[in-house]
């Protein structure tokens, strides 16, 4: 093969090239190569996003681990640390839903055990087109299937998360999977080799010639020629991997073990290089005694092979024995494949003869970085000051938009997830955040997964800045404080300057909101080449924030609980339509500035709601966001279980009932508080500068809205139930 | 036109990887059935189509077995047309 081709089989271009051929004096062969390919590509290095990344706060009282390990870890007390991470499988799910969907939620399962940590809840953001596309539809029950038969089959609950459709997302879904578990603080572990002559194990699965170059795909956009990139899918085996998971955490309660890692994208490769670059260390591996599915496997073949639910790891010397009797109790693979060195170098054998050799450092730490050019995009010039027609029937629009697939219920998803087993779940899917209890403690943790494409698309700073805010503010809805952040930021193709440009201003978005709020990113991922023919996703920052509620006790609902509360809306209500989810459905565009974000006015908003929690003032909170208020309305009525309360409420406005009822803006969140209550909270409210506004009472079975004193909304609470309920499930089987 | 009998084997790739088969082979280790060095499961149809000839049959049963009965990205099938 010429050089030109090889390079482009591998992804590399020629400075890239040059570089490899100055760090090792020498042109590389190529199982070397193929090391640097998977290494230096976007996946595995970061290399256009990194200088952007570092505008991230990371630090903070809590964290005990900030970005750059397998997952990020957070002090919750109690002796205790919660090991969280959120990452991105789009484009295997595109390639195969099921598995590609099933395999990223291995692969974030593992990256929270290897640090130690018995993994606690999963969640996950999806984003697809339209259900009126069958390819869609296949795309959504494949991947809820593929999520679903992983995480179910490891016992691990899954709490929900986010499901969106949009457009943008026809042939570029979104599939990004979120993992939290529980470790002693004292006892966190990670992926750095030490101490020269140590053995390195290979344990788990076999290595089969599957998923060869997952990285270096995920690193490029897909064309018409994706069917030819197809063999590159992986099968997933969860319950290996649930024997792998109980085998880890048997090691790391002895002291045997010194480093671990998992091997996910460019598998061996990738695992060897960073734990022997992290430790500034050599290690030295023999293919052949790696475990192979099937025979005649070359070197670059194993090396690249992303076989899943495999890791990696370097134990003491001398206690090789505790460390196969462990793995073999466990029914699984252990293979002393090599040891470290001291000479920094990864060297490969194969039957005792070298085929690769290079500095780990030269593969990990000294890739390339691009501060590749930014243009902000012509289409933002383009974007119109929003002039719409009323709609004339306002209770048919509003019944319209509790039909809308972002809107309506999630059941149909979320049902297919296990989210009790393990029996800590306290708040479950279709709250504003996932709650699991603490065993052993007062306590318990919230977590939830935010963002916004349309607005990211519209305004990226603003996009990255409310992604947080939102999270926060369900965070805060169900009674909890923020420690920390992970994201997974999905754009198109970096090197178009455009998409450079929205992502360098959704990171000082996201930055400046988790500045705010105090709530450091402890990790993620990022996702480029979201791009199918050349067409880009809206750019779509995902964040997980994890929170602690000291007392499980008091954590909030978000669905209306008694007859007679009184209800009110924290915040005030601005006619903000556009980007909203309001112009999209009934005037089918996707234009104007999506609502400010003021940073103090959401802070405020979320202390108060916190301390209203604390105090026990509120039997429910519901955040406000897509749909606007009188979305958050409808879904007050409803609780999880099929009960449904009404209620009477009357709005104020100078301008126009659309407006009132659907407008998203920013910092809100509706409550139902008992009469004997409302004193207290009222005083509260006054105290943290909240504006809040009673806006009517729950109860009997239908639900009422007067906009002005005329009437807007009457309609049955079980009728509208219905409609919300059966939306998705009857997109689906159309 | 008349029926035709016509069998579909459909196996994961070669390359793919196969838990339900290994997990097979690992249990005939355990029970000493023999030295069983790989396991390989996949599915089997029967169907019997309306077609004016075999050809015809063939064609209308490799296009369910692509379609429907196989995810191509993962499998690959077999038809065979009993005569």
């Amino acid at each position: 093969m010429r050089l030109e081709e090889s390079l482009a089989a591998h992804n590399l271009t020629r400075e890239e090239y040059d570089a490899i051929v100055g760090k090792l004096g020498r042109e590389p062969n190529e199982n070397e190569l193929g090391l640097f390919s998977v290494m230096w590509s976007e996946h595995c290095s970061y290399k256009s996003s990194r200088v952007h990344l570092k505008r991230l706060p990371t630090r903070g009282p809590r964290v005990l681990q900030g970005p750059g390990e397998n997952a990020g870890v957070v002090d919750i007390g109690h002796g205790l640390a919660a090991v969280f991470k959120v990452e991105s499988h789009n484009h295997p799910s595109f390639i195969e839903p099921f598995q590609g969907a099933a395999t990223g939620v291995g692969g974030i399962i593992r990256d929270i055990f290897t640090m130690g940590a018995r993994p606690v809840a999963l969640m996950n953001s999806l984003r697809f087109g339209p259900l009126t596309v069958p390819k869609n539809r296949r795309l959504l029950s494949g991947c809820v299937a593929g999520i679903a038969s992983y995480g179910n089959s490891m016992g691990i609950p899954t709490l929900g998360g986010e499901v969106v459709f949009e457009d943008c997302y026809n042939l570029n879904p979104l599939v990004n999977a979120f993992c939290l578990g529980l470790a002693s603080k004292d006892r966190i572990f990670l992926a750095k080799a030490e101490g020269e002559g140590n053995p390195v194990f290979y344990v788990g699965a076999k290595t089969g010639k599957d998923g060869i170059h997952g990285a270096t795909m995920a690193s490029a956009e897909f064309d018409e020629a994706a069917e030819e990139k197809r063999p590159t899918v992986q099968v997933g085996d969860p319950f290996l991997e649930k024997l792998l998971l109980e085998a880890c955490l048997e090691l790391m309660a002895t002291d045997a073990l010194v480093a671990i890692q998992d091997m996910g994208a460019a598998g061996l490769t990738c695992s060897t290089a960073e734990m022997g670059a992290r430790g500034g260390l050599g290690i030295e591996i023999e293919l052949n005694r790696v475990p192979q599915r099937e025979a005649g496997m070359t070197p670059y073949e194993i090396l690249l092979s992303e076989s899943q639910e495999r890791m990696l790891l370097v134990a003491k010397a001398g206690r090789e024995a505790e460390v196969e009797a462990i793995f073999k109790k466990w029914d699984l693979d252990a293979a002393a494949i090599g040891k470290v060195t001291g000479d920094g170098l990864l060297r490969v054998l194969a039957a005792g003869k070298t085929v690769a050799e290079v500095p780990n450092r030269a593969l990990v730490d000294e890739g390339p970085v691009y501060e590749r050019p930014m243009k902000r995009p012509a289409y933002l010039d383009a974007v119109a000051a929003v002039e719409l027609p009323e709609p004339t029937d306002l209770e048919e629009t509003f019944v319209r938009m509790l039909a809308s697939h972002t809107i309506a219920s999630k059941h149909w998803i979320f049902e297919q997830y296990d989210h009790m087993v393990q029996s800590n779940t306290i708040v479950m899917p279709g709250g504003d955040a996932g709650v699991i209890r603490v065993k052993g403690t007062p306590m318990a943790l919230a977590m939830c997964l935010d963002g916004n494409g349309r607005y990211t698309y519209l305004d990226p700073y603003l996009g990255g800045a409310t992604a947080v805010a939102e999270a926060c503010r369900n965070i805060a809805a169900v009674g909890a404080t923020p420690v920390g952040a992970t994201n997974c930021l999905n754009f198109g193709n970096p090197e178009k300057p455009e998409i450079m440009w929205q992502f360098a201003r959704a990171v000082d978005g996201i930055r400046d909101a988790c500045e705010r709020f105090d709530v450091p990113i402890t990790g993620g991922n990022v996702s480029f080449y979201n791009e199918t023919e050349g067409k880009g996703i809206y750019p779509t920052p995902v964040v997980g924030v994890v929170g602690i509620l000291e007392d499980a006790t008091k954590r909030v609902r978000h669905y209306f609980r008694t007859d007679g509360d009184i209800v009110y809306l924290m915040g005030n209500t601005d006619e903000e339509l556009g980007a909203s989810e309001y112009l999209k459905l009934v005037h089918g565009r996707n234009d104007g500035s999506p609502p400010r974000l003021d940073l103090d006015t959401e802070a405020a908003l979320q202390s108060f709601t916190r301390e209203v929690a604390s105090r026990g003032l509120m039997h429910s909170a519901h955040d406000l966001s897509d749909g606007g208020l009188g979305v958050a309305i409808a879904e007050s009525l409803f609780g999880p279980l099929g009960e449904t309360m009404g209620a009477s409420i009357a709005l104020e406005t100078p301008r126009r009932a659309d407006g009132v009822l659907f407008s998203e803006t920013q910092s809100r969140i509706l409550t139902s508080v008992p009469s004997a209550s409302a004193d207290a909270f009222l005083a509260l409210a006054e105290e943290h500068g909240v504006p809040v506004k009673r806006i009517g009472v729950t109860g009997g079975d239908t639900l009422e809205i007067r906009v002005n004193g005329t009437s807007a909304i009457s309609k049955n609470v079980d009728d509208l139930r219905e409609v919300w309920w059966n939306a998705i499930e009857k997109g689906l089987l159309r | 036109m008349t029926l035709i009998k016509a069998n579909v084997v459909v196996q994961l790739k070669s390359a793919v990887h196969d838990p339900q088969g290994e997990t097979i082979r690992h249990a005939l280790e355990q029970l000493e059935l023999g030295q069983v060095e790989s396991v390989r499961q996949g599915k089997f149809f029967e169907l019997t189509v309306e077609a004016s000839s075999k050809e015809e049959a063939e064609k209308i049963v490799r296009e369910i077995a692509l379609r429907v009965l196989s995810n191509p990205v993962l499998e690959v099938f077999q038809v065979e047309i009993e005569s």
